[in-house]
This record gives structure tokens, C-alpha cells and sequence, in this order.
């Protein structure tokens, strides 16, 4: 079929747009690199767009010899990886459990999961609850109460279902309990999931910040996240209750800008690589459970 | 000893409609008590950190003192409700609440759908991917850099205003005016989401049978007709289940964000029940007050899913479940 005139011009007017989606959407990117090799007062002064104006890399260099801020970024890798670890092997547990449609009680363990989908205890009980398990000011503050995200679990369901179930029954046969099908063939058969998972728990506990600000008394506890979170309140509203005094204080625009950088730097060089396995495991996901 | 004790946790209620070969619960621990025994632990961390909080939210008809009892010390009746049913801070909240989320589901709704078809009309193969992947990119960041972001682009010697100045106009000074709080919320929200949302509309595109828009076209449909009979129909499930989502978490607008970006000086346009019931609640330390907005604010949020499930069942035959 040839495309008619209209739809020639449909085409070029699809380029704009897009186009526009584009620029729109990388344009604070670009903009919040530039201020953040900008000097303070070319910012204040408005000048910085899209290229750094007085280029230095002293905001860096202060930035980075601050000692809180290292701390709190260990502690994010440390909450990260340990909380990972944890949701990565009860959630495929879990879901190797609910892919066993002969399981007798599956649906009521499958609607155990998914009602949390749709109701939860809200945010006053949850604190009443992480406060007085004392797991106040510990890393499991950050790690226990967001165990196992609901939608992950559906997503490895619908993988370990979509495995061929003959390989699982001839390995029985062979004499393998389950815990030796699970950990020699389909553990072994789901690296790409397992990889998948990985990454969304991994970057779920890098950007999170809310268990962080509201679990931690104490700053060398806190997470990068709740660092710059400080940073931004400290300057934006100094009356915020919740901020804590040295940070009411006015921050330079230079600071968060390589501040907000510096954390959010770890996504975006793994961004590219990272990327389509989220796309397919959203897919997999909307497969219903 | 934890295998032993997991099959009767699994057995208590019993369940209806069973698959083909019925057996026991006896029968069935026996032989699958393996794979109970790996249930064990999720199960436990559904029933302390799902389920205790939502038995927790008796405190909002209990009095609750901090470091009593977890589940607070007498009963108060409704008293907490009548309380913030007569709280004007409550109305407020709850108002901003209905037109924030009311602005985020006009928004947020329909952009990917539309972005989704027009990506779907670039024919460049490489040229759809960079469009993707670079309009997914919000969604990876944390939402304090986003925040940042916001803060930095809007600040007044941020871009923003730059560009004011340039058309002649005075700086703004955005995050502390509430006319701007609602724009920069929503317009915010959609940058962040419209991409990432464009997924699952474009799994959906690529399932439509290439022969129903070669027939459209025999019958004289133009590209137009053809998106409008051919497309629309062929995404609509996915639009119905993306909406009835929507609606029910309509109530429950970003309070990490809006927590993030508001400030004293625009409470009166973003201030919302969750970052109300938060300064109540974790902030004042009036738990029980604040368990009951929140208790609240659940049960419309379920009441709001099973409604749009049932109306999506009975009319056009798609639901979640």
C-alpha cells in the first residue's frame, strides 16, 4: 500500500512529537549535570543550562571528603545488597510453592499474596509495628517489612509455570525430593528470571528512602537517599519540622546538584544494560496469576 | 521441627473448589510437605507485615499510648472517626486528595496510550527503541532525585525561570506558591510515568492480527478509521484492566512524593490525607487519630478497586479477577 499524502504528514508531525518526548524528558538530565560542574554563583545568577558555566570540580571534591555522605552511601550498598539477598530467596520460594497447581491449598496461598495487592494495614500501624518488634535504627527496619513485593512473586509464578513440567517429573522419578528439583533443575533453568529479579529488588532498595527517613534516628544510619532528601528540605523549606537542624541551614545549588548525580550515578550507568529486562518482566507480569 | 508444624498452619481454613485428583489434607502434607515447608517463611512475613498491621488497626478504635500495648489500652468506640469527620484540616485534605488524584488519573491515564500509538506508527525499528528507552528513564530514579530534580529545575535560578526571564517575564518562585503546587505535581507525574506506562499498550499493539487492518483497508478504511476500529478495540482490555487499577489506587496519590515537594507555604493545595494522617500520626504522635483517616482511606481505596472490577465485569466483560 502507498502511504498517502496525510499520512506523509502524519509521519513528520509523529517525528515532532517524539522528538519532543525525548528532549522533554532528558533535558533536567542534562541540565542538573551542567549545574553540578557549574560554579555557585553562575547558578545563582541563572546562567547555567545546558553547559556548565565557571566549570569546577571543587563541589565534588567537597561533596565527596564529606564524611557523612560516604557513610550514608556504604549504607545504602550494605541495606541494598543485604535486603536483596534476602527478598531474591523468599520470593522464589514462594512462588516455586504457588507455580504447583496440584498443591492442595495453592489458591488460598495465592490469595494470601495477591489481597495485599489491594489492602494494606496503612502507614500508622506498619510504624506501630516495626517499633515495637524494636527493629527501630537496624538495617532490618529497611529489609524485613518489604520482604516480598507481590508483583515480583507473580512474575516468577508465571516463569516457573511456563517451565516444562516433564523435566521436574522425570527428576522425581529419578529419585529427587523437591528441594533437589528446585536447587539442581529449576533453579539452574531460571537464571534469566532470577537475574531479573535481581535487578528489580536491587534497584527497589537503592531508591528507596521513606523506610530510611522513617526507621533511622540517627544521620550515620541513614541512606544516601534520606542524605539528599536533607539536603533539599534543608534548603527548600527551613520551617519542615522534620529536617534536622544543620540542614535548615541554606545548601548551595552546586551541592545538590552534584549531590543528586553522585546518587543517582549507579542507576544510570547500568541503566542501559538493565533496562529490557525490566520491559520483559513487566510483560511476564501481566500475565495473569 | 518447622517442617512438621507448617502443614497445619497451611491446613486450618478450608478451601472450595479444589483441582481434578481430591486428596486429604493428610494425604496431601504427606506427600508435599517439602513444598510447604518452603511456604514457611513467606507466609510468616505475610502474616506479620501484611496482616498484623491490618489487625493493628483496631488502635483507630482504641486508645493507643506509644510504648503500650500493641494493640491499645481501651476501647474508645468510634470516637476517633467522629473526630475527624468534624476536623475542617480533614475536609481540606480529603478535598485536595479527590482533585490531585482526580488530575493524575485525567493525565496519567490516557498519555501512554496515545504515546503507545504513536510509537507504534515509527517504522524505524532502531528509531522506536531510542524513543523507548529514553522516555523509560524516569522511572529508574529514585523519587528524592526526582524530587531534586523538580527543586532544581523550578528553583528560581533554574531554567524554568531563566526562560521567564527571557520572555520578559518576573521569576517565579514555584515550590513555594500553592496555585503552582497541583501543575507541578501532576505535569511532574507525567514525565516520570508516560514512557514506562507506553509497555504494556505496546505488548498489546503487537497482538493485533495484521489481517484485520489489511481487510480494514480493502473496505476503505484510511489509517485514522483503522487506528479507531482496528487498534482502539484491540488494546481495550488492557485499557479497562490499566484503569480499574487506576481508579483503585486513585485515593492513594504519591505521598512519598507529594511528602518530598510540599511545604507549609502550599498545604492548602497539597496537603493530602496521607501526608495529613502522616504529620497526625507519626509526627504529633496521635497514632490512634491518625490510624482511623487511614483505616479510612484503605477501605475506599478497596471499595473504589471491587466497584470498578464489578462495573468493568458486568458492562464490558473484563476484570481482574
Amino acid at each position: 500500500m502507498r502511504p498517502t499524502r496525510g499520512y506523509r504528514v502524519f509521519q513528520a508531525v509523529n517525528g515532532f512529537v517524539l522528538a519532543g518526548v525525548v528532549v522533554v524528558t532528558l533535558f533536567p538530565f542534562v541540565n542538573i549535570v551542567a549545574r553540578s560542574f557549574s560554579g555557585e554563583h553562575e547558578i545563582r545568577s541563572g546562567q547555567v543550562t545546558l553547559w556548565p558555566k565557571g566549570f569546577n570540580l571543587t563541589t565534588y571534591q567537597n561533596v565527596m571528603s564529606d564524611p557523612l555522605f560516604w557513610i550514608n552511601y556504604r549504607n545504602t550498598v550494605v541495606y541494598t545488597v543485604v535486603a536483596t539477598a534476602i527478598s531474591l530467596v523468599l520470593t522464589t520460594c514462594y512462588a516455586y510453592v504457588l507455580s504447583k497447581h496440584r498443591l492442595r491449598g495453592r489458591a488460598l496461598l495465592v490469595g494470601v499474596a495477591v489481597f495485599t495487592m489491594f489492602f494494606n494495614g496503612g502507614l500508622i500501624p506498619n510504624y506501630v509495628l516495626v517499633s515495637s518488634l524494636e527493629l527501630r535504627n537496624t538495617l532490618w527496619a529497611i529489609v524485613l517489612p518489604n520482604a516480598i513485593n507481590v508483583f515480583n512473586l507473580l512474575v516468577m509464578k508465571a516463569f516457573f509455570e511456563s517451565l516444562p513440567t516433564e523435566l521436574e517429573e522425570a527428576a522425581a522419578v529419578d529419585g529427587l525430593g523437591t528441594y533437589g528439583i528446585l536447587a539442581r533443575i529449576v533453579l539452574p533453568l531460571s537464571k534469566a528470571v532470577l537475574a531479573t529479579m535481581l535487578l528489580f529488588y536491587a534497584v527497589q532498595f537503592w531508591n528507596s528512602w521513606f523506610a530510611g527517613f522513617l526507621y533511622m534516628d540517627r544521620q550515620e544510619l541513614f541512606p544516601v537517599t534520606v542524605y539528599l532528601r536533607n539536603l533539599i528540605a534543608g534548603a527548600t523549606s527551613g520551617t519542615d519540622i522534620t529536617a534536622s537542624s544543620e540542614t535548615a541551614l541554606q545548601v548551595a545549588a552546586s551541592i545538590q546538584a552534584v549531590t543528586i548525580v553522585l546518587t543517582m550515578l549507579p542507576i544510570m550507568l547500568v541503566y542501559p544494560f538493565i533496562q529490557r529486562y525490566f520491559v520483559s518482566g513487566v510483560m511476564l507480569g501481566a500475565v495473569k496469576g | 521441627m518447622t517442617m512438621t508444624r507448617t502443614p497445619q498452619r497451611v491446613a486450618e481454613p478450608p478451601t472450595t473448589g479444589l483441582r481434578p485428583r481430591r486428596r486429604t489434607w493428610g494425604q496431601a502434607l504427606r506427600r508435599d510437605w517439602q513444598l510447604y515447608s518452603l511456604a514457611v517463611l513467606p507466609l510468616l512475613f505475610f502474616l506479620i507485615f501484611r496482616y498484623l498491621p491490618m489487625i493493628g488497626n483496631v488502635i483507630a478504635f482504641r486508645r493507643y499510648e506509644p510504648g503500650g500495648d500493641l494493640l491499645g489500652e481501651y476501647w474508645v468506640g468510634l470516637r476517633y472517626f467522629e473526630m475527624f469527620l468534624n476536623d475542617p484540616t480533614f475536609w481540606q485534605v480529603f478535598a485536595n486528595t479527590v482533585i490531585i488524584g482526580g488530575l493524575t488519573l485525567l493525565f496519567c491515564f490516557p498519555l501512554p496510550i496515545v504515546l503507545a500509538l504513536l510509537l507504534n506508527e515509527v517504522r524505524t525499528r532502531w528509531l522506536k527503541g531510542f524513543v523507548q528507552t529514553i522516555s523509560y528513564l524516569p522511572h529508574f530514579l529514585s523519587i528524592v532525585v526526582i524530587a531534586g530534580l523538580i527543586f532544581q529545575t523550578l528553583a528560581v535560578d533554574g531554567v524554568v525561570n531563566q526562560g521567564l526571564r527571557a520572555l520578559g517575564q518576573d521569576p517565579v518562585a514555584f515550590m513555594q506558591d500553592p496555585a503552582w503546587f497541583r501543575t507541578i505535581y501532576v505535569s511532574s507525574e507525567v514525565w516520570q510515568t508516560v514512557g514506562w506506562g507506553t509497555i504494556l499498550y505496546l505488548a498489546a499493539l503487537t497482538t493485533i492480527d495484521n489481517d484485520l487492518y489489511e481487510q480494514a483497508s480493502i473496505d476503505g478504511a484510511n489509517r485514522w478509521r483503522q487506528t479507531w476500529h482496528v487498534t482502539l478495540p484491540g488494546i481495550r482490555p488492557t485499557m479497562i484492566t490499566l484503569l480499574i487499577l487506576n481508579i483503585g489506587t486513585f485515593l492513594a496519590v504519591g505521598f512519598e512524593k507529594i511528602l518530598l515537594l510540599y511545604n507549609p507555604l502550599t498545604y492548602s493545595t497539597g496537603d493530602v490525607v496521607a501526608t495529613y494522617l502522616y504529620r497526625v500520626g507519626i509526627v504529633s504522635g496521635s497514632f490512634s487519630y491518625a490510624a482511623a483517616i487511614g483505616l479510612f482511606e484503605s477501605l475506599i481505596g478497596l471499595a473504589l478497586v471491587l466497584g470498578a472490577n464489578t462495573i468493568s465485569r458486568r458492562t464490558v466483560g473484563t476484570s481482574l479477577w
